[in-house]
């Protein structure tokens, strides 16, 4: 009853993937609460530059919906973080993808006022060329905040556009097709926002579903 | 390269066999992620915790582990220490997390580890295994940090630029700035920075062993022999 070497070594292989599988499991249970408190706090942190902590009384990271718009809002599934203070709505912001940036899509946060003007937009993630497009970033350059205030009647619908297209926002010296693609982009979450206004805030779920696509 | 004093180790890690800079191994890691000094050391540390520990555990097995199927049980063991550590960074240093992002689950693939076991640790006792992970490891995260360092400086004027991912809000303050208005090489933060970079890093390192050869060769013959052998 000689064991075959083969028999052997799928033993020891086996005993080391169990092994192996019992360290990543036991890390994950030690640290799945910690990175899931990380995750939370980095969110609630972009969205406390966006619609400020004191503005708002309700827990914006959970109260969330989910609408669906790719034309406006870019992609099949978009989440809005809403802002109440005393039940009463304050801000949403909206997780608006840009379809056409100079390399790939751009993910955005936008943040909408209830009275239809702009809290500030942030790029979450984007792959726009270093030096060049990469200005969208709050960190290397001012142009995103620039979008704070703004609103679909300041300035007017056809001004949203940048300068070189006749409207009013800056675009980058050798980098056009990026700034052009956000203003676009913005301008139709507010365009969205106008006509979803009050049932972005709304309580029930459920209902949300459908909402969106008419 | 028998020679297997700890001495040799150490400097066999640090310099003479150094990963990135002799043996050219890990260059995806090394190229991508190194344009601030920051990131270079926080990737070069996750790599050295691994190796050490993935060095560790292949001297521990080699006599159990069948020559067939030790191939699979390094990748295996490489695999389990790279998901945890990559946990652990996630919840301890998030931010860093953040901006390394694909680079910590790629250390797998990062070829001086498994190099490393195959070549060293399965075949050396524990003791000096730790010591070949540990110099292995911080011999790649100098060479990370400084040609992250050189990359910075010249790309955005900066050194040890976002120093609070890594040490905290305290270490905000260690951030260098050249000057406020600094332009900026933009090469130097492309990937293209990142070749030259590290060519110019080979090139002072050979400039470096041969003025080493020449002092060494002119007092006495006999110096000379024991330090080319």
């Amino acid at each position: 009853m000689a064991r075959h070497p083969i028999v052997i070594a799928a033993f020891i292989l086996g005993a080391f993937a169990i092994a192996g599988t019992t360290l990543v499991a036991v890390t994950h249970a030690f640290t799945k609460e910690r990175i899931a408190f990380n995750e939370r706090q980095t969110l609630l942190k972009s969205l406390n530059a966006l619609v400020p902590e004191q503005s708002v009384d309700n827990d914006m990271v959970s109260d969330t919906l989910v609408v669906s718009h790719p034309e406006l809002l870019g992609s099949p599934e978009t989440t809005v973080y809403r802002g109440r203070k005393l039940d009463q709505p304050v801000a949403a912001v909206l997780t608006s993808i840009v379809p056409d940036g100079y390399s790939g899509p751009i993910k955005l946060l936008v943040a909408v006022h209830y009275n239809g003007t702009l809290g500030g937009v942030r790029v979450i993630s984007h792959k726009e060329t270093p030096g060049l497009g990469d200005k969208i970033e709050e960190s290397r350059s001012d142009w995103i905040l620039g979008f704070a205030g703004k609103s679909l009647a300041d300035p007017t619908e056809a001004q949203w556009k940048v300068k070189r297209d006749g409207g009013i926002f800056d675009q980058f010296t050798g980098a056009t097709i990026t700034p052009r693609s956000i203003v676009k982009a913005v301008k139709n979450t507010l365009l969205y926002v106008r006509e979803h206004r009050d049932a972005l805030y709304d309580r029930n779920p459920t209902q949300q579903a459908t909402l969106g696509q008419r | 390269m028998s020679d297997n004093s700890y001495r040799s180790i150490i400097t066999g890690g640090l310099w003479s066999n150094n990963q990135a800079l002799v043996a050219l191994l890990g260059l995806c890691p090394l190229l991508a992620v190194t344009n601030t000094a920051i990131n270079g050391l926080g990737l070069g540390l996750a790599t050295t915790a691994v190796l050490t520990a993935s060095n560790s555990t292949v001297s521990l097995i080699r006599n159990l582990v069948r020559p067939e199927v030790r191939l699979p049980v390094f990748v295996l063991v490489i695999a389990s220490f790279v998901t945890a550590i990559e946990l652990s960074m996630n919840a301890f240093f998030h931010e860093l997390h953040k901006v390394l992002g694909i680079f910590i689950p790629l250390i797998v693939t990062n070829c001086a580890i498994i190099g490393r076991a195959e070549a060293f640790a399965s075949k050396n006792s524990l003791p000096r295994s730790v010591v070949d992970g540990l110099s292995i490891g911080i011999g790649f995260t100098l060479v990370l940090m400084t040609l992250g360092g050189m990359r910075e400086l010249m790309g955005q004027g900066t050194l040890f630029d976002q120093a609070h991912l890594m040490f905290g809000e305290a270490a905000r303050g260690l951030t260098f700035r050249l000057s406020d208005d600094f332009p900026g090489m933009l090469v130097a933060i492309l990937p293209p920075g990142a070749f030259i970079g590290l060519g110019m890093l080979i090139a002072v390192k050979n400039l470096i062993d041969k003025r080493l050869a020449q002092q060494a060769a002119k007092p006495e013959a006999v110096e000379a022999e024991s330090a080319t052998a």
